[in-house]
């Protein structure tokens, strides 16, 4: 498998506290690699950094080859990097449907076109709803997204995410907040998705981790301290030492 | 029910009024009425211009008022060389306050939050001193529109009613334009950055490319505000764009209801009658008018608007 992603020597700091340290890591077409570590380890910066809400102090983006680091947030959107948030981040104000076919917008023709309803038109609309199906909100497609359940929302992301027809997706805690039902529904639809998408997954949930990885790699204080098959990581004794030593 | 028809039906409701006032006002002080009237339409005119960016936009521009006076000063100036021709004075004030918007424009919204507001506030200080120091112009003192205005050689708004109805279509046209331009692709990127711009460039827009388009559509719209405005005065003075002025445009978006557009209109009338009506009774009128103010602001939250909307049993 080639690789799609690779980060090279990625360094952050927030005054004295280095929150991203020297990180070399790569995630292959196809492939879904988790990063794990404790609470502060810098997992959601990291993908801040690959999304571009926050600038990388120094080290490589690279995409497919082409370095990302500098490139404004949208830019890296319409070249295939989606994300999602830790804290989900929808339009509460409008449908789920059209949420994710202000996705389809995005990418489907052009933005200034200043008349005509689009919620009317077909094309965007279809899309979404084919979107919406992936996640199992098909039938949620009226209602407006702020009264959405939790869990609902998370999927409603995803959905929006997918629709923007990403080459990497990034998802930062997708399980996040989620009950034990809802959690495993985002379980399977991420079981399903994996293997057509580069992903690249943070999760504290241990279980769904080691079930969906190809790779884990761990993060502890802004390094990587372990990389490699989920079975490995789990059997590395520093691993189990800093991270997963209380489960043991 | 009953309730929620009369709250849809308010947007027609505002205009059948507009529509027939100069018919009512024969009855009664016909010149001062069609002013104040004229007056209302020009600044829900500009309080409409505000709510694309206000209401739809999250933008919270406190110097909106210098497009007011940029687009009057396009009649003045024009006047004063003896340039009648209303068309080449409404192409004038367009461009031109559709030009400052983007020049302004595009440098305010490289900041965000309370800094937008100072620096649109700053700007349409400059404005407003530009005009002041322009002394060939009048400076202080302002502009009296003394040539009579035309069109293809023919004299025009020398009939007070005609006058009235160009106002009326200028509104009409701006609500429709606006109204169709908030619900298009456009529009619905425009709000989904009001919303979340976070989210909005996680799928691949920039909002500041959308912003700016929308200020600058603001900003020439209420440049035809200003036209009107100078027309309808005869004059054209600094006076139409200080701060204060500027803030009173945002009252009125606010006091009709946010994100509405019709609310704008509700707005405008409602500061501008209530100012004419209070300052008949007494001098200290604003001591009437600030607390008025304030329980709206309390009480009335989503404006006018979203109060009537609350009476209907619509949410």
């Amino acid at each position: 498998m080639s690789t799609l992603l690779r980060i090279e020597n990625l360094h952050k700091s927030f005054g004295a506290l280095r929150v991203t340290d020297d990180v070399t890591l790569d995630v292959a077409e196809g492939e879904l690699h988790a990063v794990i570590g404790p609470n502060g380890a810098g997992k959601t910066t990291l993908i801040h950094q690959i999304s571009g809400l926050v600038a990388p102090d120094s080290g490589r983006i690279l995409l497919d080859g082409a370095d990302i680091a500098l490139l404004p947030p949208h830019k890296r959107a319409t070249m295939g990097v989606a994300r999602t948030f830790q804290i989900t981040s929808i339009l509460p104000g409008f449908s789920a449907l059209e949420n994710v076919a202000l996705a389809v917008q995005a990418r489907e023709g052009s933005s200034f076109r200043f008349f005509g309803d689009p919620t009317r038109e077909e094309r965007l609309n279809a899309q979404a709803l084919e979107n919406l199906a992936i996640v199992n909100l098909a039938g949620r497609a009226d209602i407006p997204a702020g009264e959405l359940s939790h869990g609902e929302k998370r999927q409603l992301e995803l959905a929006i995410a997918l629709a923007t027809r990403p080459r990497i997706l990034l998802l930062d805690e997708p399980l996040a907040g989620t009950g034990r039902e809802e959690s495993e529904r985002v379980v399977a639809t991420l079981q399903a998705l994996k293997g057509r998408y580069a992903i690249l997954l943070i999760e504290h949930d241990m279980d769904a981790v080691f079930a969906l990885a190809d790779r884990v790699s761990v993060l502890v204080y802004g390094a990587v301290v372990a990389s490699g098959a989920p079975d490995a990581v789990r059997a590395d004794p520093e691993v189990r030492r800093a991270y997963l030593g209380e489960e043991v | 029910m009953r309730g929620s028809v009369a709250v849809r039906a308010l947007p027609y409701l505002l205009f059948v009024f507009f529509a027939i006032t100069p018919a009512l006002a024969q009855f009664g002080a016909e010149g001062y009425i069609l002013s104040l009237v004229m007056r209302v339409m020009i600044f829900a005119i500009a309080a409409m211009s505000l709510d694309l960016i206000l209401g739809y936009g999250a933008m919270v521009s406190f110097g909106h008022a210098a497009f007011l006076g940029i687009g009057a000063y396009g009649v003045g100036i024009l006047m004063s060389h003896a340039v009648t021709n209303v068309l080449a004075q409404l192409v004038a004030a367009v461009a031109a306050s559709a030009l400052f918007a983007l020049v302004t424009g595009a440098l305010c919204l490289r900041t965000k939050g309370v800094y937008f507001i100072m620096i649109t506030l700053a700007f349409g200080q400059m404005a407003f001193f530009f005009f002041v120091s322009l002394g060939v112009y009048g400076g202080d003192d302002g502009l009296t529109l003394r040539a009579t205005p035309t069109l293809f050689g023919t004299p025009v708004f020398e009939n007070t009613r005609v006058l009235y109805y160009v106002i009326f279509a200028a509104m009409l046209g701006v609500y429709l334009l606006l109204r169709a331009i908030v619900a298009s692709r456009f529009g619905r990127v425009l709000r989904g950055a009001r919303e979340n711009p976070v989210r909005m460039q996680a799928i691949g827009f920039d909002p500041y490319r959308f912003q700016l388009a929308a200020y600058v559509i603001a900003g020439a719209i209420c440049g035809v505000g200003g036209f009107l405005l100078a027309h309808q005065t005869e004059f054209v003075s600094p006076a139409f764009m200080t701060w204060q002025r500027s803030g009173e445009l945002i009252v009125m978006v606010v006091l009709g209801g946010m994100g509405s557009l019709h609310g704008a209109i509700l707005g405008a009338a409602a500061f501008i009658i209530l100012e004419e009506v209070l300052a008949r009774i007494t001098e200290d009128w604003k001591l009437i008018f600030g607390p008025f103010l304030v329980l709206v602001a309390l009480f009335a939250r989503g404006g006018l608007v979203g109060f009537l909307r609350r009476l209907g049993g619509r949410r």
